[in-house]
Protein backbone atom coordinates (compact mmCIF):
# COMPACT_ATOMS: atom_id res chain seq x y z
CA UNK A 1 0.00 0.00 0.00
CA UNK A 2 3.04 2.26 0.18
CA UNK A 3 2.53 3.09 -3.48
CA UNK A 4 -0.54 5.29 -2.75
CA UNK A 5 -2.61 3.47 -5.36
CA UNK A 6 -6.10 4.10 -3.98
CA UNK A 7 -7.67 7.34 -2.83
CA UNK A 8 -10.60 5.42 -1.32
CA UNK A 9 -10.40 1.72 -0.53
CA UNK A 10 -14.11 1.18 -0.06
CA UNK A 11 -15.38 -1.72 -2.17
CA UNK A 12 -18.68 -2.53 -3.89
CA UNK A 13 -19.87 -6.02 -4.70
CA UNK A 14 -21.17 -6.97 -8.13
CA UNK A 15 -23.61 -9.70 -9.14
CA UNK A 16 -22.87 -13.30 -8.17
CA UNK A 17 -22.27 -14.53 -11.67
CA UNK A 18 -21.35 -13.16 -15.08
CA UNK A 19 -18.34 -13.06 -17.38
CA UNK A 20 -16.30 -11.12 -14.79
CA UNK A 21 -17.44 -13.08 -11.71
CA UNK A 22 -14.89 -12.92 -8.87
CA UNK A 23 -12.77 -10.29 -10.67
CA UNK A 24 -11.87 -7.13 -8.80
CA UNK A 25 -11.69 -3.84 -10.68
CA UNK A 26 -9.92 -0.65 -9.55
CA UNK A 27 -11.99 2.31 -10.77
CA UNK A 28 -10.36 5.65 -11.59
CA UNK A 29 -11.61 8.27 -9.17
CA UNK A 30 -13.26 10.42 -11.86
CA UNK A 31 -15.81 7.67 -12.55
CA UNK A 32 -18.92 8.01 -10.36
CA UNK A 33 -19.66 5.27 -7.85
CA UNK A 34 -22.94 5.41 -5.93
CA UNK A 35 -22.32 5.92 -2.23
CA UNK A 36 -18.52 5.87 -2.63
CA UNK A 37 -16.55 9.12 -2.55
CA UNK A 38 -15.42 10.26 -6.00
CA UNK A 39 -12.78 12.98 -5.75
CA UNK A 40 -11.19 13.28 -9.21
CA UNK A 41 -7.91 13.60 -7.30
CA UNK A 42 -9.01 17.08 -6.24
CA UNK A 43 -9.48 18.90 -2.95
CA UNK A 44 -12.50 20.46 -4.67
CA UNK A 45 -14.35 17.12 -4.46
CA UNK A 46 -12.73 15.83 -1.27
CA UNK A 47 -16.10 14.96 0.28
CA UNK A 48 -18.22 14.40 -2.81
CA UNK A 49 -20.29 11.19 -2.76
CA UNK A 50 -22.23 10.59 -6.00
CA UNK A 51 -25.87 9.53 -5.66
CA UNK A 52 -25.60 7.31 -8.77
CA UNK A 53 -23.28 4.90 -10.60
CA UNK A 54 -21.62 5.68 -13.92
CA UNK A 55 -22.92 3.41 -16.70
CA UNK A 56 -19.58 1.56 -16.84
CA UNK A 57 -19.78 0.82 -13.10
CA UNK A 58 -23.33 -0.53 -13.46
CA UNK A 59 -22.09 -2.74 -16.29
CA UNK A 60 -19.11 -3.98 -14.27
CA UNK A 61 -21.41 -5.03 -11.45
CA UNK A 62 -23.86 -6.64 -13.89
CA UNK A 63 -20.94 -8.64 -15.30
CA UNK A 64 -20.17 -9.95 -11.80
CA UNK A 65 -17.11 -7.85 -11.01
CA UNK A 66 -16.45 -6.17 -7.65
CA UNK A 67 -15.16 -2.61 -7.33
CA UNK A 68 -11.79 -2.86 -5.53
CA UNK A 69 -11.50 0.83 -4.68
CA UNK A 70 -11.11 4.27 -6.26
CA UNK A 71 -7.73 4.70 -7.91
CA UNK A 72 -5.45 7.72 -7.65
CA UNK A 73 -5.15 10.02 -10.64
CA UNK A 74 -3.91 13.38 -11.82
CA UNK A 75 -6.35 16.02 -10.66
CA UNK A 76 -9.35 15.99 -13.03
CA UNK A 77 -7.29 13.86 -15.45
CA UNK A 78 -4.80 16.66 -16.07
CA UNK A 79 -1.29 15.25 -16.12
CA UNK A 80 1.01 12.60 -17.50
CA UNK A 81 2.48 11.41 -14.20
CA UNK A 82 -0.20 11.10 -11.45
CA UNK A 83 1.75 13.67 -9.45
CA UNK A 84 -0.87 16.44 -9.63
CA UNK A 85 -3.30 14.52 -7.39
CA UNK A 86 -4.32 16.42 -4.26
CA UNK A 87 -3.82 13.09 -2.47
CA UNK A 88 -0.12 12.78 -3.33
CA UNK A 89 1.73 10.97 -6.12
CA UNK A 90 1.51 7.24 -6.81
CA UNK A 91 4.75 5.27 -7.01
CA UNK A 92 5.29 2.90 -9.96
CA UNK A 93 5.19 -0.74 -8.76
CA UNK A 94 7.06 -1.83 -11.91
CA UNK A 95 9.78 0.82 -11.49
CA UNK A 96 9.90 2.15 -7.91
CA UNK A 97 10.97 5.78 -7.62
CA UNK A 98 9.45 6.55 -11.01
CA UNK A 99 6.04 7.90 -11.94
CA UNK A 100 3.35 5.39 -12.95
CA UNK A 101 2.34 7.69 -15.83
CA UNK A 102 -0.90 9.55 -15.93
CA UNK A 103 -3.49 10.47 -15.58
CA UNK A 104 -4.84 6.97 -14.78
CA UNK A 105 -1.67 6.11 -12.83
CA UNK A 106 -3.43 4.60 -9.82
CA UNK A 107 -5.45 2.30 -12.09
CA UNK A 108 -2.36 0.98 -13.91
CA UNK A 109 -0.42 0.67 -10.64
CA UNK A 110 -3.29 -1.32 -9.07
CA UNK A 111 -3.01 -3.89 -11.86
CA UNK A 112 0.81 -3.91 -11.86
CA UNK A 113 0.94 -4.41 -8.08
CA UNK A 114 -1.80 -7.07 -8.10
CA UNK A 115 -4.06 -4.90 -5.90
CA UNK A 116 -6.85 -5.48 -8.44
CA UNK A 117 -7.33 -7.97 -11.29
CA UNK A 118 -8.40 -5.25 -13.71
CA UNK A 119 -8.86 -1.48 -13.77
CA UNK A 120 -10.75 1.29 -15.50
CA UNK A 121 -9.07 4.51 -16.54
CA UNK A 122 -10.04 7.38 -18.81
CA UNK A 123 -8.02 8.47 -21.84
CA UNK A 124 -8.28 12.07 -23.06
CA UNK A 125 -4.85 12.39 -24.66
CA UNK A 126 -3.25 9.09 -23.67
CA UNK A 127 -4.24 8.73 -20.03
CA UNK A 128 -4.88 4.96 -20.22
CA UNK A 129 -2.05 4.09 -22.64
CA UNK A 130 0.65 6.16 -20.92
CA UNK A 131 0.31 4.54 -17.47
CA UNK A 132 -0.13 1.12 -19.11
CA UNK A 133 3.22 1.62 -20.88
CA UNK A 134 4.97 3.00 -17.78
CA UNK A 135 3.65 0.22 -15.49
CA UNK A 136 4.15 -2.69 -17.91
CA UNK A 137 0.46 -3.58 -18.32
CA UNK A 138 -2.08 -3.52 -21.18
CA UNK A 139 -4.37 -0.53 -21.77
CA UNK A 140 -6.99 0.17 -24.44
CA UNK A 141 -8.31 3.55 -25.58
CA UNK A 142 -11.59 2.67 -27.34
CA UNK A 143 -12.99 4.34 -30.46
CA UNK A 144 -14.86 7.52 -29.51
CA UNK A 145 -18.48 6.54 -28.86
CA UNK A 146 -17.85 2.86 -28.05
CA UNK A 147 -18.07 3.32 -24.28
CA UNK A 148 -20.56 5.47 -22.39
CA UNK A 149 -19.19 8.56 -20.62
CA UNK A 150 -22.29 8.89 -18.43
CA UNK A 151 -21.02 9.37 -14.90
CA UNK A 152 -17.46 10.22 -15.97
CA UNK A 153 -16.65 13.65 -14.55
CA UNK A 154 -16.01 15.62 -17.73
CA UNK A 155 -12.60 17.07 -18.59
CA UNK A 156 -12.68 17.29 -22.41
CA UNK A 157 -15.82 15.60 -23.74
CA UNK A 158 -14.94 15.47 -27.41
CA UNK A 159 -11.70 13.57 -26.72
CA UNK A 160 -12.13 11.33 -23.70
CA UNK A 161 -13.12 7.67 -23.47
CA UNK A 162 -13.15 5.28 -20.53
CA UNK A 163 -10.84 2.32 -21.19
CA UNK A 164 -9.70 -0.94 -19.57
CA UNK A 165 -6.31 -1.83 -18.03
CA UNK A 166 -5.28 -5.45 -17.40
CA UNK A 167 -2.27 -7.76 -17.10
CA UNK A 168 -3.00 -9.35 -20.51
CA UNK A 169 -4.58 -8.32 -23.82
CA UNK A 170 -7.31 -10.92 -23.47
CA UNK A 171 -8.34 -9.70 -20.01
CA UNK A 172 -8.37 -6.07 -21.18
CA UNK A 173 -10.59 -7.14 -24.09
CA UNK A 174 -12.95 -9.00 -21.71
CA UNK A 175 -13.36 -5.86 -19.63
CA UNK A 176 -13.97 -3.81 -22.78
CA UNK A 177 -16.67 -6.31 -23.83
CA UNK A 178 -18.38 -5.74 -20.48
CA UNK A 179 -18.44 -1.93 -20.64
CA UNK A 180 -18.93 -1.14 -24.35
CA UNK A 181 -22.20 -0.51 -26.13
CA UNK A 182 -24.91 2.09 -26.60
CA UNK A 183 -26.34 3.92 -23.59
CA UNK A 184 -29.49 6.03 -23.63
CA UNK A 185 -27.78 8.32 -21.09
CA UNK A 186 -24.93 9.21 -23.51
CA UNK A 187 -26.06 10.32 -26.95
CA UNK A 188 -22.51 10.05 -28.31
CA UNK A 189 -22.48 6.25 -27.88
CA UNK A 190 -22.88 4.11 -30.99
CA UNK A 191 -24.45 0.76 -31.87
CA UNK A 192 -21.09 -0.78 -32.79
CA UNK A 193 -20.29 -1.64 -29.18
CA UNK A 194 -23.34 -3.87 -28.68
CA UNK A 195 -22.79 -7.64 -28.41
CA UNK A 196 -19.03 -7.54 -28.91
CA UNK A 197 -16.61 -10.40 -28.34
CA UNK A 198 -13.24 -8.67 -28.40
CA UNK A 199 -11.79 -11.29 -26.05
CA UNK A 200 -12.23 -13.94 -28.76
CA UNK A 201 -10.06 -11.80 -31.07
CA UNK A 202 -7.07 -12.26 -28.74
CA UNK A 203 -5.94 -15.32 -30.65
CA UNK A 204 -2.43 -14.13 -31.55
CA UNK A 205 -3.01 -14.62 -35.29
CA UNK A 206 -1.09 -11.90 -37.14
CA UNK A 207 -0.42 -13.86 -40.32
CA UNK A 208 -0.85 -11.41 -43.23
CA UNK A 209 -1.24 -8.35 -40.94
CA UNK A 210 0.08 -5.16 -42.57
CA UNK A 211 1.61 -2.66 -40.13
CA UNK A 212 2.24 1.00 -40.98
CA UNK A 213 5.00 2.70 -39.00
CA UNK A 214 4.61 6.51 -38.91
CA UNK A 215 8.18 7.80 -39.03
CA UNK A 216 7.23 11.02 -37.21
CA UNK A 217 6.32 9.03 -34.10
CA UNK A 218 9.84 7.58 -33.87
CA UNK A 219 11.62 10.90 -34.37
CA UNK A 220 12.93 12.22 -31.11
CA UNK A 221 12.12 9.06 -29.14
CA UNK A 222 14.62 7.74 -26.63
CA UNK A 223 17.13 5.27 -28.20
CA UNK A 224 16.33 2.47 -25.76
CA UNK A 225 12.61 2.88 -26.47
CA UNK A 226 13.19 2.77 -30.25
CA UNK A 227 15.28 -0.39 -29.88
CA UNK A 228 12.47 -2.15 -28.00
CA UNK A 229 9.96 -0.88 -30.55
CA UNK A 230 11.83 -2.48 -33.47
CA UNK A 231 12.33 -5.75 -31.65
CA UNK A 232 8.53 -5.91 -31.11
CA UNK A 233 8.00 -5.27 -34.84
CA UNK A 234 10.59 -8.03 -35.60
CA UNK A 235 8.61 -10.41 -33.42
CA UNK A 236 5.36 -9.59 -35.24
CA UNK A 237 7.18 -10.09 -38.58
CA UNK A 238 8.44 -13.48 -37.39
CA UNK A 239 4.79 -14.41 -36.81
CA UNK A 240 3.73 -13.51 -40.35
CA UNK A 241 3.05 -9.75 -40.23
CA UNK A 242 4.80 -7.26 -42.51
CA UNK A 243 5.43 -3.55 -42.14
CA UNK A 244 6.07 -0.43 -44.17
CA UNK A 245 6.95 3.12 -43.16
CA UNK A 246 4.38 5.89 -43.60
CA UNK A 247 4.50 9.64 -43.15
CA UNK A 248 1.85 11.52 -41.18
CA UNK A 249 2.90 15.18 -41.48
CA UNK A 250 -0.08 16.39 -39.43
CA UNK A 251 1.01 14.66 -36.22
CA UNK A 252 3.73 17.29 -35.78
CA UNK A 253 0.91 19.61 -34.71
CA UNK A 254 -1.17 17.13 -32.74
CA UNK A 255 0.15 17.96 -29.29
CA UNK A 256 -0.55 21.68 -29.52
CA UNK A 257 -3.96 21.06 -31.13
CA UNK A 258 -4.79 18.56 -28.39
CA UNK A 259 -3.86 20.92 -25.58
CA UNK A 260 -5.73 23.89 -27.07
CA UNK A 261 -8.90 21.81 -27.52
CA UNK A 262 -8.63 19.98 -24.18
CA UNK A 263 -7.91 23.15 -22.21
CA UNK A 264 -10.74 25.01 -23.94
CA UNK A 265 -13.22 22.26 -23.14
CA UNK A 266 -11.83 22.03 -19.58
CA UNK A 267 -12.33 25.76 -19.00
CA UNK A 268 -15.99 25.27 -19.80
CA UNK A 269 -16.51 21.92 -18.04
CA UNK A 270 -14.85 22.99 -14.80
CA UNK A 271 -17.00 26.11 -14.55
CA UNK A 272 -19.55 23.95 -12.72
CA UNK A 273 -17.32 23.70 -9.65
CA UNK A 274 -18.56 26.65 -7.63
CA UNK A 275 -19.04 24.91 -4.29
CA UNK A 276 -22.77 25.59 -4.22
CA UNK A 277 -24.39 22.30 -5.30
CA UNK A 278 -21.43 20.07 -4.45
CA UNK A 279 -17.74 20.41 -3.76
CA UNK A 280 -15.65 22.75 -1.67
CA UNK A 281 -17.29 26.12 -0.96
CA UNK A 282 -14.99 27.49 1.74
CA UNK A 283 -17.92 29.50 3.11
CA UNK A 284 -16.47 32.78 1.87
CA UNK A 285 -18.15 36.14 2.32
CA UNK A 286 -18.69 38.50 -0.58
CA UNK A 287 -20.77 38.40 -3.72
CA UNK A 288 -21.18 35.38 -5.99
CA UNK A 289 -18.08 36.04 -8.11
CA UNK A 290 -15.80 36.74 -5.15
CA UNK A 291 -16.93 33.72 -3.15
CA UNK A 292 -16.76 31.53 -6.24
CA UNK A 293 -13.20 32.70 -7.14
CA UNK A 294 -11.91 32.07 -3.62
CA UNK A 295 -13.48 28.60 -3.43
CA UNK A 296 -11.82 27.71 -6.75
CA UNK A 297 -8.47 29.10 -5.60
CA UNK A 298 -8.57 26.75 -2.61
CA UNK A 299 -10.11 23.77 -4.35
CA UNK A 300 -8.04 23.51 -7.53
CA UNK A 301 -4.36 22.60 -7.80
CA UNK A 302 -1.89 24.47 -10.03
CA UNK A 303 -2.14 22.22 -13.11
CA UNK A 304 -5.93 22.55 -13.14
CA UNK A 305 -5.73 26.35 -12.74
CA UNK A 306 -3.11 26.49 -15.48
CA UNK A 307 -5.34 24.61 -17.93
CA UNK A 308 -8.54 26.49 -17.05
CA UNK A 309 -6.73 29.79 -17.57
CA UNK A 310 -5.01 28.78 -20.81
CA UNK A 311 -8.34 27.43 -22.11
CA UNK A 312 -10.11 30.65 -21.16
CA UNK A 313 -7.35 32.59 -22.93
CA UNK A 314 -7.61 30.45 -26.09
CA UNK A 315 -11.37 31.03 -26.27
CA UNK A 316 -11.33 34.72 -25.34
CA UNK A 317 -12.20 37.50 -27.76
CA UNK A 318 -9.48 38.05 -30.32
CA UNK A 319 -7.76 34.70 -29.80
CA UNK A 320 -10.46 32.22 -30.79
CA UNK A 321 -9.47 32.12 -34.48
CA UNK A 322 -5.78 32.08 -33.67
CA UNK A 323 -5.85 29.08 -31.34
CA UNK A 324 -9.15 27.18 -31.19
CA UNK A 325 -10.11 27.38 -34.87
CA UNK A 326 -6.58 26.45 -35.95
CA UNK A 327 -6.60 23.53 -33.52
CA UNK A 328 -9.83 22.27 -35.10
CA UNK A 329 -8.16 22.50 -38.53
CA UNK A 330 -5.25 20.47 -37.18
CA UNK A 331 -7.70 17.93 -35.78
CA UNK A 332 -9.36 17.50 -39.20
CA UNK A 333 -5.92 17.18 -40.81
CA UNK A 334 -4.86 14.49 -38.34
CA UNK A 335 -8.06 12.53 -39.05
CA UNK A 336 -7.46 12.77 -42.78
CA UNK A 337 -3.83 11.61 -42.43
CA UNK A 338 -4.82 8.61 -40.32
CA UNK A 339 -7.61 7.63 -42.73
CA UNK A 340 -5.15 7.65 -45.63
CA UNK A 341 -2.50 5.68 -43.72
CA UNK A 342 -5.05 3.11 -42.57
CA UNK A 343 -6.23 2.59 -46.16
CA UNK A 344 -2.91 0.78 -46.78
CA UNK A 345 -2.38 -0.81 -43.37
CA UNK A 346 -4.41 -2.83 -40.87
CA UNK A 347 -2.81 -1.10 -37.91
CA UNK A 348 -0.28 1.67 -37.26
CA UNK A 349 2.49 1.04 -34.73
CA UNK A 350 4.61 3.36 -32.59
CA UNK A 351 6.17 3.48 -29.15
CA UNK A 352 3.34 4.39 -26.73
CA UNK A 353 5.57 6.92 -24.94
CA UNK A 354 8.72 8.33 -26.55
CA UNK A 355 10.49 8.12 -23.20
CA UNK A 356 10.76 5.70 -20.26
CA UNK A 357 8.98 6.71 -17.00
CA UNK A 358 10.14 10.02 -15.47
CA UNK A 359 11.62 9.94 -12.01
CA UNK A 360 9.14 11.15 -9.39
CA UNK A 361 9.28 14.97 -9.26
CA UNK A 362 11.29 15.32 -12.46
CA UNK A 363 8.73 17.07 -14.68
CA UNK A 364 6.59 18.98 -12.19
CA UNK A 365 8.19 22.39 -12.68
CA UNK A 366 8.17 22.30 -16.46
CA UNK A 367 4.63 21.83 -17.79
CA UNK A 368 5.68 22.15 -21.44
CA UNK A 369 8.11 19.25 -21.05
CA UNK A 370 5.29 17.12 -19.66
CA UNK A 371 2.94 18.14 -22.47
CA UNK A 372 5.48 17.15 -25.14
CA UNK A 373 5.69 13.61 -23.73
CA UNK A 374 2.17 13.08 -25.11
CA UNK A 375 3.29 13.34 -28.76
CA UNK A 376 2.45 9.74 -29.72
CA UNK A 377 -0.85 9.32 -27.90
CA UNK A 378 -2.73 12.61 -28.51
CA UNK A 379 -3.14 12.19 -32.32
CA UNK A 380 -5.30 9.10 -31.69
CA UNK A 381 -7.77 11.04 -29.52
CA UNK A 382 -7.96 13.84 -32.09
CA UNK A 383 -8.81 11.24 -34.75
CA UNK A 384 -11.36 9.41 -32.49
CA UNK A 385 -9.59 6.08 -33.21
CA UNK A 386 -8.95 3.01 -31.02
CA UNK A 387 -5.45 2.17 -29.78
CA UNK A 388 -3.87 -0.34 -27.44
CA UNK A 389 -0.65 -0.20 -25.43
CA UNK A 390 1.00 -3.59 -24.86
CA UNK A 391 4.26 -4.22 -22.96
CA UNK A 392 7.32 -4.40 -25.24
CA UNK A 393 10.25 -5.15 -22.96
CA UNK A 394 12.35 -2.76 -20.91
CA UNK A 395 15.10 -0.22 -21.31
CA UNK A 396 17.47 0.16 -18.34
CA UNK A 397 14.98 -1.80 -16.24
CA UNK A 398 12.10 0.55 -17.12
CA UNK A 399 8.96 -0.65 -18.97
CA UNK A 400 8.40 0.23 -22.63
CA UNK A 401 5.00 0.07 -24.35
CA UNK A 402 4.11 -0.58 -27.98
CA UNK A 403 1.08 1.30 -29.31
CA UNK A 404 -1.10 -0.22 -32.04
CA UNK A 405 -3.69 2.09 -33.63
CA UNK A 406 -6.66 0.76 -35.61
CA UNK A 407 -9.44 2.17 -37.81
CA UNK A 408 -12.64 3.40 -36.13
CA UNK A 409 -14.36 0.47 -34.38
CA UNK A 410 -11.40 -1.75 -35.35
CA UNK A 411 -10.92 -2.95 -31.75
CA UNK A 412 -10.77 -6.59 -32.86
CA UNK A 413 -7.81 -5.88 -35.12
CA UNK A 414 -5.73 -4.12 -32.48
CA UNK A 415 -6.61 -6.76 -29.87
CA UNK A 416 -5.57 -9.55 -32.26
CA UNK A 417 -2.31 -7.82 -33.21
CA UNK A 418 -1.39 -6.97 -29.61
CA UNK A 419 -2.18 -10.50 -28.41
CA UNK A 420 0.65 -11.82 -30.60
CA UNK A 421 3.03 -10.03 -28.22
CA UNK A 422 1.32 -11.12 -25.03
CA UNK A 423 3.47 -12.72 -22.36
CA UNK A 424 0.54 -14.79 -21.06
CA UNK B 1 6.76 34.67 -31.54
CA UNK B 2 3.61 36.20 -30.13
CA UNK B 3 2.84 39.78 -31.01
CA UNK B 4 2.19 40.41 -27.35
CA UNK B 5 3.54 37.73 -25.04
CA UNK B 6 1.22 36.96 -22.15
CA UNK B 7 2.17 39.09 -19.15
CA UNK B 8 0.94 39.22 -15.56
CA UNK B 9 -1.93 41.52 -16.61
CA UNK B 10 -3.19 38.97 -19.14
CA UNK B 11 -3.01 36.24 -16.53
CA UNK B 12 -4.97 38.39 -14.07
CA UNK B 13 -7.55 39.17 -16.75
CA UNK B 14 -8.24 35.53 -17.71
CA UNK B 15 -8.19 34.51 -14.04
CA UNK B 16 -10.97 37.02 -13.46
CA UNK B 17 -12.94 35.74 -16.46
CA UNK B 18 -12.50 32.16 -15.23
CA UNK B 19 -13.36 33.06 -11.62
CA UNK B 20 -10.10 31.74 -10.19
CA UNK B 21 -8.51 33.97 -7.57
CA UNK B 22 -4.68 33.86 -7.78
CA UNK B 23 -1.97 35.06 -5.45
CA UNK B 24 0.78 37.29 -6.85
CA UNK B 25 3.46 34.58 -6.91
CA UNK B 26 1.21 32.29 -8.95
CA UNK B 27 0.44 35.14 -11.36
CA UNK B 28 4.16 35.64 -12.02
CA UNK B 29 4.85 31.93 -12.33
CA UNK B 30 1.95 31.43 -14.75
CA UNK B 31 2.96 34.47 -16.83
CA UNK B 32 6.41 32.95 -17.42
CA UNK B 33 4.97 29.51 -18.23
CA UNK B 34 2.19 30.89 -20.44
CA UNK B 35 4.74 32.74 -22.57
CA UNK B 36 6.47 29.41 -23.35
CA UNK B 37 3.29 27.44 -23.84
CA UNK B 38 1.51 30.04 -25.99
CA UNK B 39 4.66 30.46 -28.05
CA UNK B 40 4.52 26.72 -28.70
CA UNK B 41 0.80 26.90 -29.58
CA UNK B 42 1.72 29.51 -32.21
CA UNK B 43 3.10 26.71 -34.40
CA UNK B 44 -0.57 26.00 -35.21
CA UNK B 45 -0.15 28.87 -37.68
CA UNK B 46 1.58 26.36 -39.97
CA UNK B 47 -1.57 24.21 -40.15
CA UNK B 48 -3.33 24.46 -43.53
CA UNK B 49 -7.10 24.96 -43.70
CA UNK B 50 -8.63 21.53 -43.94
CA UNK B 51 -12.07 20.57 -45.19
CA UNK B 52 -13.93 18.79 -42.45
CA UNK B 53 -15.90 15.84 -43.70
CA UNK B 54 -18.13 15.90 -40.70
CA UNK B 55 -20.66 13.12 -40.93
CA UNK B 56 -22.87 14.27 -38.12
CA UNK B 57 -26.38 13.20 -37.23
CA UNK B 58 -28.62 14.42 -34.47
CA UNK B 59 -29.44 11.79 -31.90
CA UNK B 60 -32.98 12.34 -30.67
CA UNK B 61 -35.16 10.52 -28.22
CA UNK B 62 -38.77 11.05 -27.22
CA UNK B 63 -39.17 13.68 -24.52
CA UNK B 64 -40.50 11.41 -21.82
CA UNK B 65 -40.42 11.66 -18.07
CA UNK B 66 -37.87 9.47 -16.32
CA UNK B 67 -37.02 8.75 -12.73
CA UNK B 68 -34.44 11.26 -11.54
CA UNK B 69 -32.63 12.01 -8.33
CA UNK B 70 -34.82 12.74 -5.34
CA UNK B 71 -34.60 16.24 -3.92
CA UNK B 72 -32.76 14.79 -0.94
CA UNK B 73 -30.19 13.06 -3.17
CA UNK B 74 -29.68 16.19 -5.25
CA UNK B 75 -29.01 18.24 -2.12
CA UNK B 76 -26.89 15.71 -0.24
CA UNK B 77 -23.53 17.15 -1.39
CA UNK B 78 -24.34 20.82 -0.90
CA UNK B 79 -22.55 22.55 1.97
CA UNK B 80 -25.48 24.89 2.55
CA UNK B 81 -29.16 24.34 1.88
CA UNK B 82 -32.31 26.08 3.05
CA UNK B 83 -35.91 24.84 2.85
CA UNK B 84 -34.97 22.16 0.32
CA UNK B 85 -33.01 24.54 -1.92
CA UNK B 86 -29.32 25.12 -2.61
CA UNK B 87 -28.06 28.19 -0.83
CA UNK B 88 -25.47 30.26 -2.70
CA UNK B 89 -23.64 33.52 -2.02
CA UNK B 90 -25.23 36.89 -2.77
CA UNK B 91 -25.55 37.57 -6.47
CA UNK B 92 -24.42 41.19 -6.22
Amino acid sequence: MSENIFITEETAAGDDDGPLADKTVAVKDNISTEGIRTTCGSAMLDEYVPPYDATVVERLKDAGADVAGKANMDEFGMGTTTETSAFGPTDNPAAPGHVPGGSSGGSAAAVAAGEADLALGSDTGGSVRCPAAFCGVVGIKPTYGLVSRYGLVAYANSLEQIGPLAPTVEEAAELLDAISGPDPNDATTREEGADTDYAAAADGDVDGLEIGVPTELLDGADDGVVEQFWSAIDELEAQGASYHEVSLPSVEHAVEAYYVIAMSEASSNLARFDGVRYGHSGGFEGNWNEAFSKARREGFGDEVKRRILLGTYALSAGYHDKYYKKAQDARAWVKQDFDEALADADVLASPTMPIPPFELGESLDDPLKMYLADANTTPVNLADLPAISVPAGETDGLPVGLQLIGPAFGEETIVRAASALDQG
Amino acid sequence: MSDTPAGPEDVRHVAELARVDLDDDTVDEFAAQFADILDYFETLDEVPEVDREADLVNVMRPDEEHEGLTQEEALQNAEETEDGYFKGPNVS
